[in-house]
Formats: C-alpha cells, structure tokens, sequence
C-alpha cells in the first residue's frame, strides 16, 4: 500500500481508489483480470444483453407504476378523467390502472414501456437461448448457466402472465379464469389449489394483491438472484468464441471489458431503453380502457393473450375434447394434457439437452469454441423440429384469428394442426438435416477446392472449365477447424469373469443413439486431403476445377461446373 | 482428486491444417486520418449535446403539454414525453457506441484461459477442511444426532404447508351449485329486466342472469336482497346464462329434457365447460354456440352436446318455466356442475355421447 505506484494514473482516480480499497480491499478484485476482461465480438453475443437490458428497464418502470398502483379487487366506483367508463363499478386495481394511463403524466408512457419490455424481455431470452443451442454454448463447462437461463425464461413468462393481469381488465381477468380451469384439472388436487389460489371461488377478492407481491417481489427477487448468477458465472467462463484464425479453446480473442464494452454493452442499454421508449410513445399496448373492467360473463372475440403464451393457448385450442372417469371421479385430459403436461414436457426436454448430448458423445471436456449450426446436423435439426412445434402451436393459438382473415374454416384449421403436430417437426428435422448436410458438403468442397472465381478457362481439348483460387488460410481455417466425434466404444458383453455386464446394454442403446445422432455428419477434410489439394491449386490451378483425384468421394467433391 | 492433468485441450489437436494465427490489425480511417478523427469526436459529441436538450425537452412537456390535449388522434402528452425521452436515450447510446468504434483503441487481445476448476492442491485442501470440519463435529460417529436433526428440519417442511392453509375456503361442494333455485326470474343481464317468451324472437339470443345479480336494487319490484361486490362477480362467474330461442320444430331435445324449454325458449349455462371461458358467439342458422376463448362449439337445438373443439361436456341446461305474469323463471338450480371439470365433479352422466 504504501509502495510509491508505478502507473501514472491521475490524482482525481487513484485518490477515490486508494480510500475505497484501503476500506474494502477491492482492487484485489477489481484488477485488470477484471477490469480489463477480453470479450469477443459477434452480433448473436448480443441477444442475452437485450434480455438483461429489457430487464433493468422493467424494473426502472415497474418501480414508477407501483407508486400509483393499487393491488385491490375492493368495488370502487370510477371518477377520473375516462368518460366512457365513469360512473361504473370496478376494482381499485383497474381504475388505479386508468388513472396512471389517463391522470397521471407520463404515467402512460411508464405503463407501454413496462410492457413492451416484458415483451421484448421474455423475446430476448428465447432467442438468446437458441443461439445457444444452436452454437453448443451448452456444453461443458457452462451447463449450470444454461440451466440457469432456462429458470430465468420459465420465470420470466410467469412474470410476464402475473404481470399482464394485474389490471383486472376485461381480457387479464379471462386469462385467470383459463389459468383457474387449468388449475382445476390437476387430479386430487387441483379443486383445492384452485381454491386456496383464489382465496375460495374465481374470481374471489384475493387474486390480484397475491399476484402484485408474486410479481413485485417474489419473482423479481429470484430473477435479480439468477441474472446475478447468469452473470457471475459467465464472468468467471469468459465468453465463448468463435473459432478463427488465433482463436483456440485455451484463449479467448476480443477488446477488454474496460473501455470497449463498458462503452458498448452500456450504450446499448441505453439504445434498449431509447427504443422501448419510443415504442411506449407511439405504439400502443394493452389499452386496457377498451376492454372495460373484468365481469366473468363478458369476454370480447378474438382475445389473445401476451404472445408467450400463445403456445399454451394452441396446445388448449387443438386438443380434443377428452375426459374420463375413474371410480366417480373426473380426469379431464383435454385440459389436463396441453395446460398443465405438455408445457411442463416441452420445458423439461430444452431443460435436459445438454445433459442428453453429452451423454450421447461421452465428451467430458471443456469447449469454449462455438460450433457452426452446421457442423451439429442432428442437434440444429432436433432444435428446428423444438421451434417446429413451438411455431405451429403459435399457430394454432390465433386459429380463429386466421379463420377470419383467410376465410378459411375454423374446425379446419384445428383438424389440419392436430395432425401436423406429430407430422411437422420430423419433417422439419430431416429438411433441416439435409440442409445442415449439404452445407457441410458444400464447406468442404469450398476448402479442397476454393472459391469459384467466374473465370471460364478454355483447355487445349476445347473444354471449358471455371477457374477456382485458393482460400486465405484464415478462410479455410474456418471451414475445416471443427471437430468431429468417434463412435464411442461399446462395453464387452461379459466382464473379465465371464458375468453379463450391465453397462453392455446401456453402451449399446448410446452406440445407437450416437449412430442416428452423428453419422450421417459429412466427414472432415483430412490434412493429407488438404495438402494434396492444395498442392495443385497452388502450383498449377488452371484446368484444376476439373480435378478429383486422390478424394475417396467422388461424388462429394465433384466441382459444380 | 485423480486428474492432475486438469488442462483445457486447445482444441486444435488432429486438425486438417495449423491455425494461421491472429489477423493483422486493420486500421480504421480514424486511426490515420486526424480529419476524421476530429469529425467523429465532433459527431459523438453531437449526439450528447442533442441527449441533453431532448432531456431537458422532456421536462419542459411533462408541464407544458396538457393530459387531455391531443395530436393528430394521438394522446399528444404521452408522444412528447415519448419521444423527447425516447431520441434523448437513443442518441446517448448511439453517442457511446459511436466513440467506442471509431475512436477507442480496437487493437484485440488475447486472454489465456485456464481451467474452471480448481487446482488440485485448492480442492485437496477444501476436502481436507470439509472431513476436518465433519470428524470435529463427530457428524459420522454419532448417527444419533445426525438422523434426530434431520428429522427435526425435515418436519419443518410441514408447518411451511399447514400454514398456508387459510390461503383460502374448502371447496365443500360449492362448485357444483350456482344462485339459481326455484322460482328465480330469469332476467337480461344489462338491463335487468324480467324477460317474457313474447320478447324473444326465433334466432335471437339474450345474455342473461338471475335477478339476484342485478346491481342496482331499485330496478328490482321483489325486494331480495341483492348480490354485491366479489361475492356478485363470484355468482355471477357460474350463474351467468344464455336464453335462445330456437323454432321448437328444429329443436331434438332428449325425453327428459322436453319439458325444459318453452315455446322453443331454452336456457343454458354461459360458461365453457372446457376452462370457463363466457360463451355468446351464435349461430342463429345453424344454432351452434361458439367458445372465443378456445372454440369449442355446442349444439344448442341438441341439449347443448359439443360439436367440435376441446371441450368434453355439453352445456348445462337450466330448465325453465313461466311465472303468473309471463316471465321467466327457473324451474330448479342446474343439475350438474357448470363451468370447467374437476377432480371431484363426480359421475353424472350427462356428457354428449
């Protein structure tokens, strides 16, 4: 401490610095490992930024909209400045709702930029996280965090739907009674939940103070505990690359955290919240005065509920109609199964997939290189036919909103996405199988034989061929650094005792798994190929599109002429 | 710990080619010309100084723009809040990204990394101090203890359940009846009015309640005592109806059920017995009733059966009658549950077959 510094840093810093760290010891931390953090760069790096952004956002407006908010379903009769609706009977949430849209300033603006926040919020996750998949960030050794995020985005949609009901409107109020059959349909004790979820029968007195504290405090505090995690942890990580010229898995390559991104990641909170800002101005979300308050005998035609959950909406509106019983008592599965099981199996299985591929490869060690969706076929397809689902669902949520523009039939419609529920995503997973393949293909040709230059070359034998150059290295390196894995090796049926091993049928059901999984995948160029290869295109690359010999597939490496 | 050789594999082992290295450095023009330089300072100190008067613009709105005022059909307080706050957050952002471009150094680094876990030696010493921490407590050699405090803690999961018990009431059969009983009118549920047979046309579908929901109590000639806050909006959740009037020729009721309906006026529950959704989307042509929540779509000339959608039971029929001065009543509350199904609805047998 008392060593004369060495760096030439101004009075004005090191004063401010020496008394905090003479009282907190936080340089210890705070050193240039931290300070000056390489980050690496790439657009998809960005997505999860959105969603902290979005985050901060909800929770600068979401303060302002408590100070007005009333978390009550007591009867008030409405006076403020909204002609239309006053003189009727409402709940002290809604009409507090009115008064920040119509009587307090800027109380408008606070209310749309909450909301296309959450939207944009629970958007960014999504998105983050399919980048994620799609580029193996999963893999070891961030499968924490990624289970990390996936909490994050089930939270955020519970937020998200406790959030959007809060105003005891017309439509919110619907959104509860479909949540309350939902919750009415768990076997035993769904009544019961039901009951003491509401405070005795729906709608009750009791929802909407329930739901303030589940959305100002109970979620927020684990949220701000898991982003907080997220973070930490992807700090200590340091972010994953992608592989290029320099980048290997033991460094990562980029700018420092201290200026670059400090500059970067806070400018762009403040273009997040610019942008949402002007969204709040001049788009407008959930106009809850048109909706009038919540009566449970009213509903409006064509209600739809925040987009993320429009999957659960889809997953009510294809099932058939069906229920049984069993010893007098009711199971009804056309609720049971898309309300409560489906959702809770869709999230189970994103939840699970880090752990499911690494069982499948048996890879144990640590990647910090991003694979290109590409080089995973089967996963980038495995998570096309995930989106598959999640898209046609989606669909299926806005059936009678389709019916109406198209002029199509609506039972139609519901017919049609019961049936492409099980046929789409398998179709979607081999067209995107096939196209993750052929990139591959095309990768490959593109190392062994470089880029088409537009050249027609006529030979001596008056044939004509296109000229091909040869790749920078830092171009080749790209398309051929990948790895790629060998079949995992099956247990011997017997131990050395000559018992029946136990291991040998589990070995032998991941040898297949592993066999569907990777073994379509296009082989790699080998060194030999590469050398050979280049060879030719360095020494003589004339006539060399026309050339194949010394490749083992023929077909593979046939140039297009 | 086994593994000594904890060490991030570089993951360029067995490739086809060397990695080339780090590309060179590109300069950006405002690394070599001083021209561009100066104009990109000058830009991004531009952006600030708009930030601050679109900042100071908004507070001059906040008073300046009144709440009710209105520009071009938009609500003109919120657009000039939104807008000044909105371009002034913008351009701050844009300010720094811009400065973090073309002016900070953008010369890439690269970082080491070393392996997330631990070195051997630390984790051999967290162990060493966990085993220490755990035969000092004698946690191992006293099972006494260990498995009397488990059972202490994990009782205390029980008081965190019972406790919440007064989250809310039993159910205690409530969702199986409604407020309709005998003799109740049967009345519009907007303007509370008794409806009478004579005011219904062939076709024509009326929203209605019972006339204990009425709020206003002057309107109502009996004299009940009326329903009122939550307790109305939680009768009028399972009471709400529909009354239709269907030409009696069309209408292919069951045996039971023939006597339900006067002069083709029939009388069913408003709530979707899929999850709850208030139905009302008639078809008079066909008299199909359709869910907007979810579709499910009921036959009301049938006993209300499901004709297509997610729903697995038909609507509860309320039976009617009429009373001396013509207006109709309920014969008696429904005879099943209304509204979504649950675990204990029990047996009826009244689904559409």
């Amino acid at each position: 401490m008392s060593q004369q510094s060495k760096i030439n840093a101004p009075k004005s810093v090191s004063g401010p610095v020496t008394w905090l760290d003479d009282r907190t010891g936080l340089a210890n931390l705070a050193n240039k490992k931290f300070l000056r953090k390489v980050f690496p760069d790439h657009w998809s790096f960005m997505l999860g930024e959105i969603a902290l952004w979005s985050f901060v956002i909800l929770l600068l407006t979401g303060v302002f909209l408590t100070f007005w908010f009333k978390p009550s379903m007591a009867e008030v009769e409405y006076h403020g400045s909204y002609e239309l609706l006053r003189g009727l009977h409402m709940s002290d949430a809604y009409s507090s709702t009115l008064d920040i849209s119509f009587d307090v300033r800027a109380g408008l603006l606070m209310r749309q930029v909450h909301h296309w926040a959450a939207i944009l919020f629970i958007a960014a996750m999504m998105v983050h996280m399919l980048r994620i998949l799609f580029t193996g960030a999963f893999r070891k050794p961030r499968e924490i965090n990624y289970v990390i995020g996936s909490l994050l985005l089930m939270l955020g949609i519970l937020e998200g739907f406790a959030g959007y009901s809060l105003p005891d409107d017309l439509l919110s109020g619907t959104g509860l009674r479909i949540a309350e059959g939902l919750i009415r349909s768990v076997p035993v004790v769904g009544t019961y939940t039901s009951f003491f979820a509401f405070g005795g029968e729906f709608p009750g007195d009791d929802m909407i103070p329930r739901l303030y504290m589940l959305h100002i405090l109970l979620i927020p505090g684990l949220l701000i505990a898991l982003v907080t995690a997220h973070l930490v942890l992807l700090y200590y990580h340091k972010h994953t690359q992608w592989p290029g010229p320099g980048r290997t898995n033991r460094n990562v390559v980029g700018e420092p955290f201290l200026p670059i991104y400090t500059a970067k990641a806070g400018g762009f909170f403040f273009i997040i919240f610019g942008v949402t800002s002007l969204m709040g101005a001049l788009l407008q979300i959930n106009p809850v005065w048109k909706y009038g308050p919540y009566n449970p005998s009213e509903v409006t035609a064509g209600s739809q509920p925040d987009w993320y959950m429009g999957i659960a909406e889809g997953l009510l509106r294809i099932m058939p109609g069906w229920e049984t019983e069993v010893f007098g008592y009711t199971l009804s599965w056309n609720v049971l199964l898309p309300g409560v099981v489906a959702p809770g199996v869709l999230f189970t299985i994103a939840l699970l997939y880090p752990f499911i591929e690494q069982w499948i490869t048996g890879d144990k060690r640590e990647h910090h290189l991003l694979q290109r969706p590409r080089n995973a076929p089967s996963r980038t397809a495995f998570i096309v036919s995930l989106m598959t689902v999640y898209g046609l669902l989606w669909f299926a949520g806005g059936n009678d909103i389709i019916a109406l523009k198209f002029d199509l039939d609506l039972n139609w419609i519901t017919r049609f996405m019961r049936v492409l529920i099980f046929i789409g995503p398998p179709i979607a997973f081999i067209i995107t199988k096939r196209i993750c393949l052929g990139l591959q293909r095309a990768d490959r040709e593109r190392a062994l034989h470089g880029f088409e230059t537009g050249i027609i070359m006529r030979a001596p034998s008056g044939e004509y061929t296109e000229r091909h150059a040869p790749l920078s290295s830092t171009e080749t390196w790209k398309l051929v650094s990948h790895e790629q894995y060998d079949r995992p090796e099956l247990e011997p049926a017997v131990d050395e005792n000559g018992v029946a091993n136990p291991a040998s049928r589990r070995s032998r059901l991941r040898s297949k798994v592993w066999a569907f999984w990777y073994d379509d995948d296009v082989t790699n160029v080998s060194r030999e190929e590469l050398e050979e290869a280049h060879s030719h295109t360095d020494g003589h690359h004339r006539a060399e599109g026309t050339e194949v010999e010394g490749a083992d597939e023929p077909s593979e490496l046939e140039p297009k002429h | 710990m086994s593994d000594h050789e904890i060490e991030v594999h570089d993951g360029q082992a067995g490739r086809p080619m060397d990695n080339p290295g780090l590309e060179k450095h590109h300069p950006r023009p405002t690394d070599v010309d001083p021209q561009m330089e100066k104009r990109a300072e000058r830009q991004v100190a531009t952006l600030f100084g708009l930030a601050t008067l679109l900042t100071l613009g908004f507070c001059v709105a906040y008073f300046a723009v009144p709440l009710d005022a209105s520009f071009l059909g938009w609500q003109a307080n919120n657009l000039a809040l939104g807008l000044t706050i909105g371009l002034a957050l913008l351009f701050i952002g844009m300010g720094l990204i811009h400065w973090s471009r073309t002016l900070m150094n953008d010369h890439d680094i690269a970082e080491d990394r070393h392996p997330i876990a631990s070195t051997p030696a630390a984790r051999e010493s967290s162990l060493a101090a966990l085993s220490e921490g755990g035969s000092d407590s004698g946690i191992g050699r006293r099972p006494m203890i260990r498995n009397s405090l488990l059972g202490a803690l994990g009782v205390l999961g029980l008081p965190a359940i019972v406790a919440l018990r007064d989250l809310g009431t039993m159910p205690a059969g409530r969702p199986s009846r409604t407020v309709w009983e005998k003799g109740m009118r049967v009345v519009n549920d907007v303007t509370g009015a008794p409806i009478k047979v004579s005011d219904i046309e062939i076709g024509q579908l009326i929203n209605a309640e019972p006339d204990v929901l009425v709020e206003n109590e002057e309107d109502d000639p009996d004299g009940e005592e009326n329903l009122e806050g939550h307790d109305l909006l939680n009768a009028k959740g399972k009471a709400a109806v529909i009354v239709v009037r269907i030409d009696p020729a069309k209408i292919n009721a069951r045996k039971a059920r023939q006597n339900w309906g006067i002069d083709g006026v029939l009388c069913y529950s408003k709530i979707c017995t899929h999850v709850g959704c208030p139905i009302s989307l008639y078809e008079q042509t066909t008299h199909h009733l359709l869910c907007p929540c979810h579709q499910s779509t009921f036959d009301l000339a049938k006993d209300g059966e499901v004709i297509f959608g997610p729903a697995a039971r038909a609507l509860p029929q309320l039976p009617l009658a009429v009373d001396d001065e013509g207006y109709l009543i309920a014969q008696r509350d429904f005879e099943e549950p209304v509204g979504p199904s649950f675990w204990e609805r029990g047996g009826e047998e009244d689904r559409s077959a």
